[in-house]
């Protein structure tokens, strides 16, 4: 771990909905130019903690803290700590008819990178970039937000908005599942250009390995009932892979 | 009421809510009876005929009972007797804004209106209480003969043209409100497109009622010869007051063969104002006539545009919006007969309800015996923003040919928190994710509007947004 000041710091967290406790004593600590993975069957408490992390307004933080560069994001309101920098590429990104991709990146970019951000001809020039990268058509600009996008579709266009939104910290929720094997080498490639070697960080919830080989995280985490149960290299991804959980109850 | 009024002004919500002192010419007493209605036909010099025409509506109203449907008990709360049927503000209609009075002048300006007809109108009129204070056309549409009038010269300057046209397509005995129209009806336009004309850009009418328990009469006819197109908007806004306005405005179309009529309206009253309108149109062989109705607001609006398919080959539309907020109750939708072979017609009504705001979608669409492959496609979708707030569908179908092809969805649904977070989470407050959500679901509308119109009603909305949630 760095000398400097983490990027992101979770202290004991514990948080859940309508009185169920779900993440039950969360620590982590993830450094500036760092990408950690986390890993855990389903119903851990994956999305749980990415959802705390952003703010959602349905779950209540018991104890504990998030603290992002130094500053508890808990009293923020979502959009305030994207403003902050933390960015989520969602398990189930939400459709919202109507709303034409263009218009909502432009507006997106404005209030979280400025109006003149979002103005100048160097962000068009990028977002035609990045949409390239992505293998995304021109014409979904004219499309609605997420509305009957394909599975992969909607997973490149969390990470196009990545791209754009530049944040602190970025948070990919099974981003890879239901991508290809190109996605899943394109996302990868977007994570590394956009974390490595900079001040930011990814946190990237998986289930596989594969998009972790193209990453390299620093640290893989398990998460188990709520609790980070094991913390490792990348190799402890594969092992994950090949061995299941089961074995980690035993231990 | 009042206080809901007067809130509403104080967070800035309605923001055409201010009224200018009442410099009339001429005005009535509060109340009606035969006298006034013979007296605002006298005053405008009427040919006898329509002075018949309004007296017999006086009494077909008179006799004729309140709907027994829609919000009737609102529709009780309308205090005939405390309503003024007349009101002059300025001795003429202008063609210079120069020449309108300053205060009127400076309400229009605030309002956009010199500004729009600039830019992209083919012709404006204004109107200001009962009648037109400002009138214009484009050159070169005058020289190619389209008329483009407000009512009153209409009747002065063409009553062959009137005559024949007028209560043609809204008999005045409709229904009560058409006949209370017809009996006081004043302003208005008057449009004839001749054979062959496209009107490229859209002419503007604006109606803005200034004086407090006023009646606004409106009286429109459009007339779209052979081949001809028309792009007609329309605007209207009201101060806010604790008493009750009343607009209640009779429209008629006529779509001759081959033509194109299409009629939007953006309604944003004050909520104090009835809105009780009604609109119907002709379409004959192969014409098309689209309504594309915004209802924002008032406090009680019951329009159900309407079109009689009557000519092979002819379509029919009608979009439509409603906003309805707190005291708010819209009842909108549409009405399509289809009496000819090979007609079609669609349907699109999108309403939203927040804050113990009621909508309603009624529509009704017939299929007569002898229309043979006729195509109706109804769609109505409701958002309800909170659990105070309610909407309600009545549509009727009666199809009576079985070679029609006929297609109805509706839905109703729900902002749902994972759409609100998942747009705050990219930088927007919640009301603006909000408004972003509620603009995208009137966007199947906004998209049929001229550009201005679209950013004004998404600006509309936005504020409507505001302070709803929390
Ligand atoms: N809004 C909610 N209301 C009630 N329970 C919830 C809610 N969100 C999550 N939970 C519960 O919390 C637990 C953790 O859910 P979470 O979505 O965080 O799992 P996950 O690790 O992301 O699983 P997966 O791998 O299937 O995506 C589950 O038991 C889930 O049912
Ligand atoms: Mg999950």
């Amino acid at each position: 771990m760095s000398e400097k000041m983490p990027l992101l710091e979770i202290n004991d967290l514990h948080a859940g909905i309508d009185g169920n406790e779900i993440l039950k004593g969360i620590n982590l600590i993830i450094g500036p130019g760092e990408i950690h993975a986390i890993m855990g069957r389903n119903g851990s408490g994956k999305t749980t903690t990415a959802n705390v992390i952003m703010g959602h307004p349905d779950f209540d933080v018991e104890k504990g803290d998030v603290i992002l560069e130094g500053e508890s994001l808990l009293e923020m309101e979502a959009w305030e700590r994207a403003r902050k920098g933390v960015f989520l590429s969602f398990q189930y990104p939400q459709a919202v008819p109507g709303l034409q991709v263009g218009n909502f990146l432009r507006k997106s970019v404005a209030s979280i990178r400025g109006e003149d951000e979002a103005k100048s001809s160097n962000f068009r020039e990028k977002l035609a970039n990045a949409m390239e990268s992505l293998d995304i058509p021109r014409s979904f600009m004219a499309r609605y937000v997420n509305d009957g996008f394909s599975g992969g579709e909607k997973k490149r266009f969390e990470i196009l908005q990545m791209i754009l939104l530049r944040p602190r910290l970025a948070i990919l929720d099974e981003t890879d599942s239901g991508l290809d094997i190109d996605g899943i080498r394109t996302v990868s490639e977007g994570v590394n250009a956009a974390i490595r070697d900079t001040d930011s960080g990814a946190l990237i919830i998986t289930h596989y390995s594969r998009i972790l080989e193209h990453v390299q995280p620093d640290r893989v985490h398990v998460l188990l009932d709520g609790r980070i149960v094991l913390s490792g290299g990348p190799e402890l991804a594969t092992k994950l892979e090949e061995r299941g959980y089961e074995w980690l109850k035993e231990e | 009421m009042a206080k809901n009024n007067d809130a509403r002004e104080a967070v800035g919500e309605y923001k055409a809510g201010w009224h200018d002192p009442e410099n009339s010419t001429i005005r009535f007493d509060f109340g009606l009876s035969e006298e006034v209605v013979r007296e605002i036909s006298n005053l405008k010099n009427e040919p006898e005929w329509m002075t018949e025409i309004r007296v017999r509506a006086f009494k077909h109203f008179l006799r004729r009972p309140m709907p027994t449907w829609g919000n009737m008990s609102m529709l009780e709360e309308i205090d005939f007797d405390n309503i003024c049927y007349f009101l002059r503000s300025s001795d003429s209609t202008k063609n210079n804004w120069d020449d309108v009075p300053d205060d009127i002048r400076n309400t229009f300006e605030r309002l956009g209106i010199p500004e729009a007809e600039q830019k992209w109108l083919s012709g404006v009129t204004a109107q200001y209480e009962s009648e037109t204070v400002y009138h214009s056309i484009r050159e070169d549409l005058e020289k190619q003969g389209v008329i483009f009038l407000d009512m009153d010269s209409g009747l002065r300057e063409h009553p062959e043209m009137v005559k024949k046209w007028f209560c043609s397509v809204v008999p005045f005995a409709d229904n009560k409100f058409s006949a209370l129209n017809t009996a006081v009806w004043s302003g208005g336009s008057f449009i004839y497109v001749p054979e062959g004309v496209h009107v490229e850009m859209p002419v503007q009418a604006y109606f803005r009622i200034n004086a407090k328990n006023m009646g606004q009469f409106e009286r429109t006819l459009i007339i779209a010869d052979k081949g001809s197109r028309i792009h007609y908007v329309e605007g209207c806004t009201a101060p806010s007051y604790s008493t009750d306005s009343l607009h209640s405005a009779v429209v008629e179309l006529i779509a001759l063969p081959g033509s194109h009529i299409r009629y939007s309206t953006i309604q944003n009253w004050s909520s104090n104002v009835f809105n009780l309108v009604t609109k119907r149109g002709i379409a004959h062989e192969k014409s098309k006539i689209e309504w594309v109705d915004g209802n924002i607001g008032s406090k009680l609006t019951m329009k159900y545009p309407s079109v009689i398919l009557k000519g092979e080959g002819s379509h029919a539309e009608v979009i439509s919006v409603a906003y309805s907020g707190e005291g708010q109750h819209q009842d909108a939708g549409a009405k399509i007969h289809h009496l000819a072979s090979n007609t079609t017609s669609k349907i699109l009504s999108k309403s939203i309800s927040k804050n113990g705001g009621r909508s309603s979608y009624r529509g009704m669409v017939t299929v007569s015996p002898k229309a043979d492959n006729c195509k109706l496609n109804v769609i109505c979708d409701a958002l309800i923003l909170d659990e105070v707030s309610r909407s309600d569908t009545y549509p009727t179908m009666e199809v009576a040919n079985s070679t029609a092809r006929c297609e109805h969805e509706a839905s109703v649904s729900k902002v749902s928190d994972e759409q609100l977070f998942y747009l705050m989470s990219r930088g927007h407050s919640e009301n603006e994710s909000l408004a972003m959500i509620v603009n995208g679901f009137f966007e199947p509308f906004t998209r049929e509007l001229p550009m201005e119109y679209a950013v004004e009603l998404n600006q509309l909305m936005a504020l409507e947004m505001e302070g709803s949630i929390g």
